[in-house]
């Protein structure tokens, strides 16, 4: 397994890394970002735009590039936000579910090392979330949402950019395989 | 077969859990009319954070106090000399809206109302929340152990705050009025309107269910109405802060709550109500005024000392007091007046608190003055009032537009009339909740 420092957009599987973690990592950093997500809005309510539990899940199915681990990932963080929330359990379930499946599955095609994919495709998985989240809570807890696309594209941002600093601070707790 | 499953193994297994997800949902969705149950992982999941919460806060409140109370005390003799001007003014305030109280306990007396007092509250600090901008819960660091229990009123002194949604044994999740799926009977404070609170997807907070042909001002107060059972009634909400058209014949009324609700530290969760019906006993305590007209003529059983005056039961008389100009006046003379009522001695209020509309600065000089029309006869004559006037020296008590000035040893005494037949003029309340 040859490793590039040369960035590249599209490459085959066998030149991408597979990276795990250590248990406390794999544990612990979700849980922080739940953590963090429930304890600093309260301070900072402008902070509840930021999604760091989405972030993570994005992490770490990337990092992973394995869309079963991805996905299973995203189920448990999303449904341990909802069970923190006053909603029906399974809305953040389903959304990241999604989203762990997607960039896991990304993440196996594309090289995701660089800060401008992150950025890019963070962004695009903040809004695939939204559009899930948004339609399953419409579609099946009859919720009243409304979505506002400059909302949306300028929170995503606000994550991605979040994520880019995030991710490359997470980086330093990758295994190689 | 078996390629095929393996070929699409991922998305197989993705739409499986996705399945697995929606069930779940729908199975909540159902039972969300009825079941309260809490689920397991809400447990779990409230279990394993809030502990982290409950120490942060507890790391944050201990070095905010530490700060706080030794450090950092600039400005707080000024703070106290502000909070102290402000007992005053509030001393007038509540003589007034006592006075209103009791009135309103009359006429609840009449028609046979009932009425709701908190009686007991349990203090609870903020710990966490939802962090999701869509649910606006918070998380307090009292539960089940606490004698907390499912929709129970959480309120602040500010106002209503929301209710107690999910119980855990030492935290519970309190489901703010700004989170959509919450509703509050409110009632608008001048044209008696009654809606429903809400809050919106953006956390707002709306108040539906009034026709547009109504008359609604922006400013307006609103309070609860005490029609869901849960909040009670006559606690404020918020104002109007908009008014505009909405939709299907119901104005669109945003509200501004009356609590800052992002920016809670602590609450106050009504855990025991009571609803009784008013009694006309309630109406026709004795006032303070009363118990001491009642016992001025008992004094001339003894003979009196040279110094007797010192012995009305009004502390105020005892010490030389002073005009404006300072001047020490005889002791002779007290400040206790004739109340217009019962035509016995009471005491003047407080001078050195000026009426609320007078424009008298609290700490300008001694003035003299008369009781404002608000306080006559509401019962402020307790016994801390006449201790608050024996500490105020500096200040002479004049008398009530009819009153007389008393000397309780030399004149005849006045039976006092009885309770009930005089003045019906309520008393502040001392030990009922309102």
């Amino acid at each position: 397994m040859v490793h590039t420092s040369v960035p590249i957009t599209y490459t085959s599987g066998e030149q991408l890394e597979v990276y795990r973690f250590s248990v406390p990592v794999t544990v612990g950093v979700p849980l922080l970002a739940l953590f963090l997500q429930a304890f600093l809005p309260r301070h900072f309510p402008r902070l509840a735009y930021i999604d760091l539990p989405l972030l993570v899940t994005v992490y770490f199915a990337m990092a992973r590039r394995n869309p079963i681990s991805g996905l299973l990932t995203g189920a448990v963080i999303g449904l341990v936000q909802d069970s923190l929330g006053g909603h029906p359990i399974g809305l953040y379930g389903i959304a990241k579910t999604v989203v762990g499946f997607g960039a896991s599955s990304l993440g196996v095609k594309l090289d995701v090392e660089n800060a401008g994919a992150r950025l890019l495709l963070t962004l695009g998985f903040y809004l695939l979330h939204g559009v899930v989240y948004f339609t399953v809570a419409r579609g099946m807890v009859n919720m009243n949402l409304n979505w506002n696309w400059g909302w949306s594209v300028l929170a995503g941002l606000a994550n991605a950019m979040l994520g880019v600093v995030l991710f490359w601070f997470l980086d330093k707790f990758k295994q190689r395989t | 077969m078996e390629s095929v499953l393996g070929r699409y193994r991922n998305l197989i297994i993705l739409v499986g859990v996705l399945f697995l997800q929606v069930l779940g949902l729908a199975v909540q969705v159902k039972r969300s009319a009825d079941a309260e149950s809490t689920r397991l992982i809400r447990i779990w999941a409230v279990s394993t954070i809030t502990p982290l919460e409950r120490v942060l806060v507890w790391g944050q409140k201990g070095t905010g106090n530490l700060w706080h109370n030794y450090f950092y005390l600039r400005g707080v003799r000024a703070e106290n000399r502000e909070l102290k001007e402000q007992i005053e003014r509030m001393r007038l305030e509540q003589a007034r809206l006592s006075e209103d109280a009791a009135q309103a306990r009359r006429l609840q007396a009449l028609l046979a109302f009932k009425e709701q007092f908190v009686l007991k509250t349990v203090a609870a600090q903020v710990i966490g929340s939802s962090g999701s901008d869509s649910s606006r819960i918070l998380y307090i660091d009292k539960g089940e152990n606490d004698g907390l229990a499912r929709d129970m009123a959480v309120v602040t002194a500010d106002g209503i705050v929301g209710k107690v949604l999910q119980v855990f044994p030492s935290v519970s999740q309190v489901l703010l009025i700004n989170d959509q799926s919450s509703g509050v009977g409110a009632i608008l404070e001048k044209s008696r309107l009654q809606g429903v609170l809400k809050g919106t997807a953006n956390g707002e907070v709306v108040l539906e269910r009034l026709m547009s042909d109504e008359q609604v001002e922006a400013g307006e107060a609103i309070l609860t109405s005490g029609g869901d059972q849960i909040f009670p009634k006559g606690l404020p909400v918020g104002t109007v802060a908009h008014v505009g058209g909405g939709k299907e014949l119901f104005l669109n009324v945003r509200v501004r709550p009356a609590t800052n609700l992002s920016k809670l530290e602590e609450v106050l969760v009504v855990t025991q109500k009571q609803e009784r019906q008013v009694t006309a006993q309630d109406t026709v305590r004795m006032r303070a005024a009363d118990i001491l007209a009642q016992r001025l003529p008992s004094v001339p059983e003894k003979p009196a000392e040279p110094n007797a005056t010192s012995g009305s039961p009004a502390g105020p008389v005892n010490g030389p007091t002073r005009d404006v100009s300072g001047t020490a006046k005889p002791q002779s003379k007290p400040s206790i007046v004739r109340s217009p009522q019962s035509g016995f001695a009471t005491k003047a209020q407080n001078p050195s608190t000026p009426k609320p509309d007078d424009g008298v600065p609290l700490t300008g000089p001694a003035v003299e003055s008369s009781v404002p029309a608000g306080s006559q006869g509401s019962g402020i004559t307790d016994t801390s009032a006449a201790r608050h006037e024996a500490s105020a020296p500096s200040v002479v008590s004049k008398p009530v537009a009819e009153a007389k000035p008393v000397k309780p040893q030399t004149k005849a005494p006045v039976p006092p009339k009885p309770p009930a037949q005089s003045n019906p003029q309520p008393q502040a309340s001392e030990d009922g909740p309102h």
